[in-house]
């Protein structure tokens, strides 16, 4: 039989993907989407405030989901194929993050839950990501910022994941199970979306000229919402005290000295640039944010807010 | 190899036709250090570099609907699949360069509008559910075109072949499986899935190309193997599966025509309208210009990144 | 309508008179290209999965993981530069003095590993 060249060529093809291609590991969530939290165990550990849990969550849900939208935006618009390729997977395991993180949250305490129409089957994480107002987001600033070129998108990965790793390296050691488990599997991305940035910001930072002065204007544009990350909310505060979070002032000289690695390899010099202020002293995390959250919003919640009722 | 300059005589060229001409009869592929005829590589280049930047072009009709995709999970599906379809036209250019071209030469012959993509993907993308029918319909008819192409006679073409099918499946599924589920929805749901399938039943039969009678290709890529399947076969298959599958979803398939035939034990149907396929192939379809345009403003912009990488490349080799 | 002539691939695209790009040089300066090499599990050999293009090693492998293996956990990769690779045909017939025998399509993209391969 002739076709024994392809037949053989077919096993010897599957071979090479022994292990890769036998799971659906790939697809973010695997292909079992409906309970985002099915076989964790969800139970509140003793002594600790639901609330405060839930709103916990939200933050660091929200903080991911947010960033992954804008970099999901840079799909079929990167320099090359390898690195849409790239970014796609950096903005899907943020969307991954905030899936859980919003599903813990409403199962926290479910009412943080917007309401919704009578009859709507969205689950309650799709609730919170596409039922609320962009003063009830607790993202931090720095996550909303519209999307400028190629350097922008290398210093937003890089400030954003050197921050959140350092947060949720600790974060694995929440006494909540489900805050543990996201960290740890979190952990391992962030580690990769960082280093993937540092590569790219130490390449355009001694590539050309041009791309040099690019990054350096992404830097200092950037640079102002950088000191945010580290405010202590009192949610935060909270969370940090009866172990379920991290205070993220207290990993600031961590990430700091990380980013310094980076900045010398680079040799570029930290940005002179002063923080940016609130809105009478409110920020993201209060859910005062900028002009472009709401905007962002507009468009990501449309199809969802048009079809309360629908099924997705 | 300064022995490549010695011209052939006749009979080595003879020996080597023969040759490829007997790879070809065992059914055996092709690979890229074999000798091959000219036109045979000229056409591989044209089809599997047609093919990639389809997968690329591709992009650009679902990518509109990822920043509105109606819940978490639908935006994950979406953006992984978008995704696969980058991978996809880079595992095809990767085909296409063993043949002798480069990725960017490639890329330059697309933006400039010498070579073409599937004019499927000049169509726009109006509602959430044409993200439905993309994977159901465009994506269903693409795997019909494909799975004969694992089988190509060139190695490196149906390799590439084999892995896109394996995540092609996948996207028909999440297709259909939307629509399903929206169906399941509201009135308005069901509606917006029947005026989707309706606007791109029959661009889908385009996919497969012009009748045979019209294509005089067909007949060298068959016997040369690069084809495996005439364009009327391929789509006699697809309409015999997609009809019981708009019945299992409820809806209804735009064509008066459609009709089982006992004698034939296919399906008839009409055919679509070959002069706006031919104005789509022309450049005049309804979203060609916007969807070069996006090409090449993301290729533009992106020439800084490329160039200092290359730069610092350059440096770290000398350093 | 002979001018409508066209071919699947993923969808119908026209063939006849459609400039190749054969042997015409890159419009800049090209990444280098890199073969990939994954194993899947331990126990098997590394095997050829494609190629990518990169400016420089580390970059590949990056890329590597991206676009082969969607960063799956345990999973090893090799890539090599292309043109780093001596290779030899599979095919003993394999006219090393054919026309084209200094072409860059010689490369060695999706060299063949014969079937016959036992995982050591």
């Amino acid at each position: 039989m002739p076709d024994h060249v392809h037949t053989s060529a077919e096993d010897e093809h599957d071979s090479a993907y022994a292990g890769l291609l036998v799971n659906d590991a790939h697809w973010a969530f695997g292909t079992d989407f409906e309970d985002p939290l099915a076989g964790v165990d969800t139970t509140i550990p003793e002594g600790i405030d639901a609330p405060t849990l839930a709103a916990y969550a939200l933050m660091l849900g929200d903080d991911s989901l947010v960033m992954s939208h804008r970099i999901a935006e840079w799909t079929s618009n990167a320099p090359d194929l390898e690195d849409d390729i790239a970014l796609s997977n950096i903005a899907l395991d943020l969307l991954g993050q905030s899936r859980l993180l919003l599903a813990r949250a409403a199962k926290a305490d479910d009412s943080v839950v917007p309401a919704l129409p009578e009859g709507s089957p969205a689950p309650p994480e799709d609730a919170l990501a596409f039922f609320r107002e962009a003063h009830e987001f607790r993202n931090v600033r720095f996550a909303e910022v519209v999307n400028g070129d190629f350097a922008e998108a290398t210093v937003r990965v890089l400030l954003f994941s050197v921050w959140r790793l350092a947060v949720w390296e600790r974060l694995r050691a929440s006494t909540d199970h489900v805050l543990s488990a996201v960290a740890v599997k979190g952990v391992k991305e962030l580690t990769y979306h960082r280093d993937y940035a540092a590569r790219w910001f130490v390449t355009l930072a001694q590539g050309t000229e041009e791309s040099r002065s690019r990054l350096l204007a992404a830097l200092d544009e950037l640079w102002p919402l950088w000191p945010e990350l580290f405010d202590t909310h009192p949610v935060e505060a909270a969370a940090a005290a009866s172990g379920v979070g991290v205070d993220p002032a207290t990993v600031r000289e961590a990430a700091e000295a990380v980013l310094d690695q980076v900045l010398t390899a680079a040799d570029v010099p930290r940005p002179e640039v002063a923080r940016r202020s609130g809105v009478l002293g409110r920020t993201g995390r209060d859910g005062m944010h900028g002009e472009a959250l709401s905007r962002m919003l507009a468009e990501m919640q449309s199809v969802a807010r048009a079809h309360p009722r629908g099924q997705w | 190899m300064t022995l490549t300059e010695t011209p052939l005589d006749a009979g080595t060229q003879a020996d080597l036709e023969s040759h490829f001409e007997a790879t070809i009869a065992r059914n055996d592929r092709i690979e890229p250090r074999d000798w091959m005829p000219d036109g045979y590589r000229r056409t591989l280049v044209r089809q599997i570099a047609q093919h990639a930047h389809s997968e690329i072009i591709g992009m650009q009709p679902e990518g509109n609907w990822i920043s509105r995709a109606p819940s978490l999970r639908r935006k994950a599906i979406l953006l992984a699949k978008v995704q696969d379809e980058a991978g996809h036209g880079l595992y095809l250019y990767s085909a296409a360069e063993t043949l002798g071209v480069s990725r960017l030469e490639l890329t330059e012959m697309l933006i400039s509008g010498r070579q073409k993509y599937s004019s499927i993907f000049n169509y726009p993308t109006l509602s959430y559910a044409d993200v439905g029918s993309i994977g159901w319909l465009v994506d269903g008819a693409a795997i019909c075109n494909q799975v004969p192409l694992c089988r190509t006679s060139f190695g490196p073409y149906g390799r590439a072949m084999i892995r896109v099918c394996k995540e092609e499946s996948f996207h028909q599924r999440q297709g259909y499986e939307l629509l399903t589920t929206m169906m399941r929805g509201t009135d308005e749901q069901r509606a917006m899935v029947q005026e989707s399938v309706d606007r791109f039943w029959w661009p889908a039969l385009m996919m497969f190309g012009p009748p045979d009678a019209d294509s005089p290709n067909t007949a060298q890529s068959m016997a040369w193997g690069i084809k495996r399947n005439t364009n009327d076969e391929l789509r006699q298959k697809f309409v015999d599966m997609s009809v019981p599958q708009a019945e299992a979803l409820g809806v209804t398939l735009p064509d008066p025509d459609l009709a089982w035939n006992d004698e034939r034990a296919h399906y008839d149907f009409g055919q679509p309208d070959w002069d706006e396929f031919m104005q789509g192939v022309k450049g005049n379809g309804p979203c060609n210009a916007q969807r070069l345009a996006h090409r090449r403003r993301a290729h533009e912009d992106g020439a800084w990144v490329r160039a200092a990488a290359t730069a610092f490349a350059t440096k770290e080799a000398t350093a | 309508m002979s001018n409508l002539s066209a071919e699947g691939g993923h969808g119908a695209v026209p063939l006849a008179g459609v400039p190749t790009g054969v042997d015409v040089p890159a419009p800049e300066p090209e990444w280098p290209l890199y073969e990939v090499f994954v194993r899947g599990k331990r126990g098997l050999n590394h095997v050829h999965v494609g190629s990518l293009h990169a400016a420089d090693d580390r970059m590949a492998l990056l890329h590597a993981r991206d676009v082969y293996t969607r960063r799956n956990e345990g999973v090893s990769i090799w890539v090599v530069r292309a043109d780093a690779i001596t290779a030899s045909s599979p095919d003993e017939k394999d006219p090393m003095f054919a026309p084209s025998g200094d072409k860059v399509y010689r490369h060695p993209t999706f060299y063949d590993i014969p079937d016959n391969v036992p995982h050591i």
